[in-house]
Parts: C-alpha cells; sequence; structure tokens
C-alpha cells in the first residue's frame, strides 16, 4: 500500500515549509492549527527557532473552533499580535481542520489587511502535501505581495555594466542546512563573477528581497524555487535556472546562469539534465531525496567520475516531474514503491554485473538494496536534528567530500 | 544571542507576560489567544509514552505534516522499527469516512512487520473526529483479523486538548486499560503486590512509596521494569494500584475498579501535612499501622531531614533568585509555597493554567505573597522577552546574581546555565523528594549546565541520538 511506511520517517510538511520559506522576512506567520503543525515545526525543521526572534504563532484552535468556524477570534488575535510586534506582513497557513471545515481565507486575509494596514496572504497549505509545496507557495505568495513594481530598465539591471545580478530562489535551511551555507553559496557566486542580488530565503540577502526585479536571472537551488521563478517571470519576465552549484558541475551551472541572464529572457532552464551520462559505466548511483539537490549532485558525480559511473535519481518530494531525465531517474510515492524500485534496479545492475550504491540520509538504510554501499547525504527535511553535526555543504569541495567522504 | 529579524516590535513590556499572583485570577490567569513554543522539548509526547509498552508497535493514521512531529520523535528515540505511519491524504476525505485507509493502512504495516507485535497501538487523529470515522467498526474488523494481536485504542487529537482529556492522558488510560482479570494470573511467590500506573519516569526506589511498600513486605511493579507484553499485563494481578500523575489517575481508578482491587491516587505534593495524609493513607493499604507511636514518630524524622535539606540549600543558593516551571513540578505553585516558607527567593513561576489541585496554594501565595509573578509560557511576547530581556535592568541590578531555574522552561526564559534539569518531578516522591530536590538545587548552584543543548532535546529520560547526547555513539 502506498500510504504506508514500515519504517521510514516523512518529509517535512507544507506547513513547515510555509514557515521556513518566511522565517527571516520580517512578516508574521500564524498557523492556523490546535498545535501540533507548530510543535513540529520548531523541533525538527526549524534549525533557527533557538536564535533568531522570528515571528510565527499557532492560532491554539479548540473543537468548539473547529465546529463553529470563530474566525472573528482568528482575526482579533492575528490583530492584536500585529499591533504589538508591527510586521512587515502577514501570512496565514493551516492544518487539515480549517481546510476540512473550509474556512475562509482570502475573506479573513481581507479583513485582516483592513484592520492592521499591512499586507496579508494566505498560504493554501492543508498538511497533506510535503515542504516543498509549503515553500514554493509561501515564496510565490510573498512574491505576488512584496515585490515592488518597477520597470527594469537599463540602468536597474546590470546591462550597463558590472556583474550580473542574482536572485537565489528556493534556499532554506530543510535543504541547505550546513552552517554558512548561504555565505558558502555568495562566495561561489563571487567568484563567479556573478553578484547576489537577493537570496530567497536565508542569508543576508534577504534584505534585497523586494527589489528582486532588478536582478538579471534567477538561480533556483531548489525544486522549492518554483513558485517565486513562475512570479518573476510571469510579473518581470526574469529568466531562471534550476541547479546546485555543486562539485564538478558548479562551474558548467552558473555558466548557464551567465548565459540564461543574456540570451533566454523568460526561460526555465535545467542544466543538470543535460549532463550526459556513459551507458556502458560499470557503476550506478542511486540518488534519493529532492530532485534539484540530488539531480545536482548526480551531474556533478556524472561528471567527476570521468564517465565510470551513472546516476539514478529517486525524486521523493512533490512536484519533480520538471526537474528528472523521463527515461531514467523517477519519482515515488512512500516506502513500498521506493524499495521496490530499488529492488529492480539492484536486480537489473546485478544481472549485469554492474555494482550499485546509493546516496542518500542515512535514514533510508532500512530499504536500500542488500549489499549497495550507502553515501550518507543528510538532509534536515528528512531526518530532521539528528545528523546536524553533519549537514554536507553543498557548495564547498567535491563529490566526496559533500557524501561523507566516502565516494572515490 | 537572539538574531533579529523582526522589524518593528514595539516595546513589549514584561508586564504583557507575567502577571503578580496577587491580582491573578483563578484557575486561567490569562485569556486565550496566539501562541508560541518556546524552544524546550524535554516533556514527553504520546510517542515516548507509547514506547514504555513492552513489545508494543504504534501505528498513526495521519496527514504529513501531522506525521513528521511523532516520527521524528520516534527517529530521535532510535525506535522507528516500533513505529509505522499511514498518511492520510486528499482522497480519503471523498472516499469515506476515514474507515478505508486506517483499517487497510494498519492492515498493510501488519503485514509488512517481520513478526506480529503482541500489540498495537493505534493513533488516529482530529481528523478521523470531524469525519465521524467509525473507529468500533475500524477496531473490530482489525481483531478479526489479527486476533493474536491487542489493539490499543489511543488518539492523538490535540483539537480536543483544551476541552478535555489530553491526547497524553487518553494514552495512559488505553494503556491502563489493558490491565484486565484475564490477563494476569496471580504472582507464582505470592505475597502483596503493588503496581504504579501511568506513570512516565520510574518511581525511585528511595521514594516513600518504594521504602514503604519495602517496610511492608510487598512488591512494587513499574511499567518500567516490564520486559515484555506479558509481563505489562501481569500486573493486573497486583492487590493495590497507585498513580502519581493527574492523567494517570482516570486510568489507574478503571483499572482498580475493573479489578475489584483499592487504588490510590497519591499526587506529588510538597506539603508536610498532604504528604503525611497520603502515607498514613497507603501505609494502611499495605497492611501497616499508620496510627502508632512509631510511625508518627518516624515521620517526624522524615520531616526534620526535609528541614535539614531545605536548610542546607537554602545556605548553598542564598538570595539568588528562583524561577520555577510547571513541566519540572506536576505543583508549581505548591513547591513556590515550600520555598518561599523557608525563606527563599521564589520571583517567577511559568505556567499556563493553574490546576485545580493548587487552588489552596494558589489562595495561600495570593495572600501571602502577592508580589509572585506567573509568567504565561506560551505568551506571544516570549518570543522577544526572555532572557535579559525579560529583567527590567534595576531587577538585574538588585538580583546580582544570574536565577537559579527549576525546569527547563524556565531555564530558557531566564536564560540561565544554573537549573535542575526535570520533568513531571521525576521519580520523586513524599519528604524524600523535598530532600532530594533540595539536593539538585544545590548542585544545579554549583554546576553549570549547556541550556542550549539540553532543553532542545525530547523526551528528558528517553534515549536520545541528537547530536551531543549520551546515546549518540549507536549511529
Amino acid at each position: 500500500m502506498r500510504q504506508t511506511n514500515r519504517i521510514l520517517p516523512v518529509y517535512s510538511g507544507d506547513v513547515s515549509g510555509a514557515c521556513s520559506a518566511l522565517f527571516e522576512m520580517g512578516g508574521m506567520v500564524v498557523i492556523h492549527d490546535p498545535s501540533g503543525c507548530y510543535s513540529t515545526y520548531d523541533t525538527h525543521d526549524e534549525t533557527r527557532w533557538y536564535d533568531t526572534d522570528s515571528l510565527i504563532f499557532l492560532t491554539g484552535f479548540t473543537e468548539r473552533d473547529a465546529m463553529l468556524g470563530n474566525d472573528k477570534k482568528l482575526i482579533e488575535d492575528t490583530a492584536q499580535a500585529a499591533a504589538l510586534y508591527r510586521p512587515r506582513f502577514i501570512a496565514l497557513c493551516n492544518s487539515p481542520i480549517p481546510y476540512l471545515n473550509g474556512t475562509d481565507f482570502a475573506g479573513v486575509c481581507r479583513v485582516l489587511e483592513k484592520r492592521t494596514g499591512v499586507p496579508v496572504f494566505h498560504v493554501r497549505t492543508n498538511g497533506m502535501h510535503d515542504y516543498v509545496q509549503g515553500v514554493s507557495q509561501a515564496f510565490a505568495q510573498l512574491a505576488e505581495t512584496v515585490l515592488v513594481e518597477e520597470a527594469v530598465t537599463a540602468e536597474s539591471t546590470s546591462f550597463a555594466g558590472g556583474p550580473l545580478k542574482v536572485n537565489v530562489l528556493g534556499m532554506t535551511p530543510l535543504d541547505f542546512a550546513a552552517p554558512g551555507a548561504a555565505e558558502a553559496l555568495e562566495d561561489k557566486l563571487e567568484k563567479a563573477s556573478l553578484r547576489l542580488h537577493a537570496c530567497w530565503g536565508m542569508g543576508r540577502g534577504v534584505q534585497s528581497i523586494g527589489s528582486s526585479a532588478r536582478a538579471d536571472v534567477n538561480l533556483a537551488v531548489s525544486s522549492s524555487g518554483e513558485g517565486a521563478a513562475q512570479v518573476l517571470r510571469e510579473r518581470f519576465g526574469t529568466p531562471a535556472v534550476f541547479g546546485v552549484p555543486c562539485g564538478a558541475f558548479s562551474e558548467r551551472l552558473l555558466r548557464e546562469t551567465e548565459k540564461a541572464a543574456g540570451d533566454r529572457p523568460g526561460q526555465f532552464t535545467v542544466p543538470f539534465l543535460e549532463v550526459p551520462e556513459n551507458a556502458a559505466a560499470r557503476r550506478t548511483v542511486i540518488l534519493i531525496g529532492e530532485p534539484v539537490v540530488m539531480g545536482s549532485l548526480a551531474a556533478a558525480l556524472r561528471m567527476e567520475s570521468g564517465g565510470s559511473t551513472k546516476t539514478v535519481v529517486a525524486a521523493a518530494t512533490e512536484n519533480s516531474a520538471p526537474f528528472i531525465r523521463k527515461d531514467r531517474d523517477f519519482s515515488f510515492f512512500g516506502e513500498e514503491e521506493l524499495a521496490k524500485r530499488l529492488r529492480v534496479l539492484a536486480r537489473e545492475a546485478d544481472s549485469r554485473g554492474e555494482r550499485i550504491a546509493v546516496a542518500a540520509d542515512p535514514l533510508y538504510r532500512p530499504v536500500c538494496p542488500e549489499g549497495a554501499e550507502l553515501f550518507p547525504v543528510p538532509h534536515l527535511a528528512f531526518s530532521g536534528r539528528i545528523f546536524l553535526d553533519r549537514m554536507p555543504d553543498l557548495f564547498e569541495g567535491d563529490c566526496a567530500s559533500i557524501m561523507g567522504g566516502k565516494w572515490i | 544571542m537572539l538574531t533579529r529579524v523582526t522589524p518593528g516590535a514595539r516595546g513589549i513590556t514584561p508586564e504583557e507576560v507575567r502577571v503578580r499572583i496577587g491580582e491573578a485570577v483563578f484557575p486561567n490567569p490569562w485569556k486565550r489567544e496566539l501562541e508560541f513554543n518556546p524552544p524546550v522539548h524535554e516533556t514527553w509526547n504520546i510517542v515516548h509514552i507509547g514506547m514504555l509498552l513492552p513489545q508494543a508497535h504504534q501505528i498513526y493514521v495521519c496527514a504529513e505534516n501531522c506525521m513528521r512531529g511523532v516520527v521524528m520523535t520516534a527517529a530521535e528515540m532510535d525506535a522507528l522499527e516500533r513505529f509505522s505511519c499511514v498518511l492520510i491524504t486528499e482522497s480519503d476525505l471523498y472516499r469515506d469516512n476515514l474507515e478505508s485507509i486506517t483499517l487497510e493502512g494498519v492492515t498493510d504495516v501488519l503485514h509488512k512487520l517481520p513478526a506480529l507485535p503482541p500489540a498495537v497501538i493505534v493513533f488516529p487523529v482530529c481528523l478521523h473526529h470531524f469525519m465521524g470515522c467509525d473507529l468500533q467498526y475500524v477496531y473490530a474488523e482489525l481483531e478479526k483479523r489479527f486476533p493474536d494481536v491487542v489493539f490499543v485504542r489511543a488518539w492523538m487529537d490535540p483539537v480536543m486538548q483544551k476541552t478535555g482529556p489530553t491526547p497524553d492522558e487518553k494514552l495512559r488510560t488505553a494503556m491502563a486499560d489493558l490491565l484486565t482479570a484475564g490477563s494476569a494470573q496471580p504472582y507464582p511467590e505470592g505475597g502483596f503486590h503493588v503496581s504504579v500506573i501511568g506513570d512516565n519516569l520510574p518511581l525511585e526506589e528511595d521514594s516513600d512509596i518504594a521504602r514503604l511498600v519495602s517496610e511492608a513486605g510487598a512488591r512494587l511493579h513499574r511499567i518500567q521494569d516490564c520486559g515484555t507484553f506479558a509481563a505489562y499485563r501481569q500486573m493486573a494481578g497486583s492487590d493495590l494500584f497507585i498513580a502519581r500523575s493527574p492523567l494517570a489517575a482516570p486510568g489507574m481508578r478503571r483499572a482498580a475498579k475493573r479489578l475489584g482491587k483499592p487504588g490510590l491516587y497519591l499526587p506529588n505534593a510538597y506539603g508536610y501535612e498532604e504528604i503525611r495524609r497520603m502515607r498514613g493513607q497507603l501505609a494502611g493499604a499495605l497492611g501497616l499501622q499508620p496510627d502508632t507511636a512509631l510511625f508518627n514518630h518516624r515521620q517526624n524524622e522524615e520531616i526534620e531531614a526535609c528541614e535539614a535539606a531545605l536548610a542546607g540549600a537554602k545556605a548553598t543558593v542564598g538570595t539568588r533568585q528562583i524561577a520555577i516551571d510547571a513541566a519540572a513540578v506536576q505543583r508549581p505553585l505548591g513547591w513556590a509555597r515550600l520555598l518561599l516558607e523557608h525563606g527563599f527567593a521564589v520571583k517567577t513561576v511559568y505556567l499556563d493554567m493553574i490546576h485545580p489541585e493548587e487552588e489552596k496554594d494558589f489562595l495561600f501565595l495570593q495572600e501571602s505573597f502577592p508580589d509572585l509573578y506567573l509568567h504565561k509560557t506560551v505568551h506571544i511576547g516570549g518570543r522577544v522577552l526572555h532572557g535579559g530581556r525579560l529583567c527590567r535592568e534595576e531587577e538585574r541590578a538588585a538580583g546580582g546574581e544570574e536565577v537559579l531555574a527549576i525546569g527547563p522552561k524556565a531555564a530558557w526564559y531566564e536564560d540561565t546555565p544554573w537549573f535542575v534539569n526535570m520533568v513531571e518531578y521525576g521519580g520523586l516522591w513524599g519528604y524524600y523528594g523535598i530532600r532530594r530536590m533540595a539536593q539538585l538545587m544545590e548542585e544545579a548552584c554549583l554546576v553549570k549546565k549547556d541550556t542550549k543543548e539540553i532543553v532542545q532535546r525530547k523526551g528528558l529520560g528517553c534515549t536520545c541520538i541528537l547530536p551531543g547526547a549520551a546515546e549518540r555513539t549507536r549511529i
């Protein structure tokens, strides 16, 4: 049965994703939920909770509120908190019960906006999707709300000279939990003569988000960046490149980023899908996880191995279709489907006399094919805090250093 | 150091998050509004509690976001092999009232396990309530499909927790419901047997309860000592049942009534008279003679030892301000009263509501120590107002030393490395509890703790494989 996991955990949910995306944006997020989604987020999915004063709160609604709606209380309490904290914006998101009882969030947002005088939006979560959905929608809503409408002129972009300006999209600790990840990426861009304009949504770059229209190109480092990339494309024609500058793939991705800024206005490109593969390679590495990160790592592996390695990306998160190779990679839902696909891949490799390995979060170990080596790539959105001291720095070093120093 | 990302917070004052007890309203000092969750996770949740049931497998039937918290609790305990998930998706909401996904999901998990467990704890959720899921049918069908498995009827329904029994209380009751006449044989060694029901942390052997049981020649049973599900159910053969926690009392009372045996609710009290009365009750139930001069003499000796321990702690703690939180002791006002009556400088009690059992202590403190602060732990002001920002400069200057906290939430709010790391009063009880706590307060004043690393770990006393934890070597 595809909806059961005997032993694997689940990924961070959409509510956690929305909160993580908006954490450093200076707004206030209100989760309409009795309790569980909030404590789950701040315990397992948010590494910044202890040290950062982000305004993320819970309505704590009761059985009676759920039965009768009681939107008035939601509005009153939120308005009161906004008066206390004066956030830049208010975002509402919710768990399954408000979805079930059909809470009129659009109406609640209108009333709240009038009451508080700050932009209010609803991130359409319902607790039944993974974090990619939550992050992507939150960024898209934020883009719709806070982006300053401005004419994109030669003066505002870099065509007048100077390094190209890049917005980094889809960057949250859920996918990039290594300390200093945002700064490492910024350094990497600088070394490639690209300037970080805004980073959605962690690190120093969050200050420039309102003026993201001024950037020449968007670099979406996870599939969570797709929502904002679409809004920026629709409103400002900004092109987007998907990928993580990691290992040997880094140079190629940044070159494509530069190229996209000039040649392909409004286009989306996914360069890691184009990195060739040697079909005759004697080793297959299956990379399980978020497709943009793992797709980029797979591309780096193919490049660094000098043609001795094939890769298969097993995309574990939602909305992965644009980021996998249809003929090689696959997306899956749940433990049963993954285990089945891994068994088939192992059998096929075995019949060809090839070796097989898995690169994934260590909690995937119980479903790895027998005899397959596991290269650990801890992922906060999967194993939470358990491997927090071993989170890979995706922007530094080669595949070996990213994959626990094991890859040869 | 707190990183600021909040642009325009106006000057939130401590008065917005706390109230003098002299002006507080019983039992709810604050109205219900938006909530903030401090980064303190040491209290137990239903996953931790369910893991106490030997050989049991837990199955949660819920949406992904709700699942995440419980499955990660199991993962951090290194106990994923005893935990499984059934995910509810939108389409399940339109198919039926969640009977199919629950029934078929649990069935599927059980078919995938290497061996059938003797007990399965099933956790339906808020959605099951609101969809009107026919759980009687689900359980009847599961019992038909798996006749050798005992299905424990638990809940993960936080939407009900403010208006009815909490999921924690329901689980403790469901676990107590497993103790039935048919589940136990008389203990082969004979004698008098006492079982403590619904304890998360094991009752210490030096506690008054354990010592009185031993003195009576009886045998004490705790769930933490049971290696098998059968051994746990054998506790039904006991002659006396005891509960220490108000959350365990309903289950204990039901078990005692069902089995026709006496049951005693002996809460963690800190007043000498209440402890004296409860010790008398227990002694009577154990067949000891609580009215004898010898028994009374011993009680007086116990009290004298408590006085000495408190005096010793006072000498160490000195004038240092003290903050107590409700996560650490079940009756924080009772503990505050005991300390204040012994000259300690208790400044603040962290709680969100006052338990009805604390009404007398509340009224006493209101009258005698009206300046004691009650501080809400979930107030949204807590996001920015903790540590140095909580204290006004003059308070800091007057206090001089850093605060001594009793409990992890108090430690976080006061930003102090000097704290007693305890939840639910640990395994303490009675006069021994007072002496031991006095000792722990002294120790807390002498040895600094890493507050940030400690208070964020879940389930104090459970296995923990987070970085820095003792069990880290397992992975």
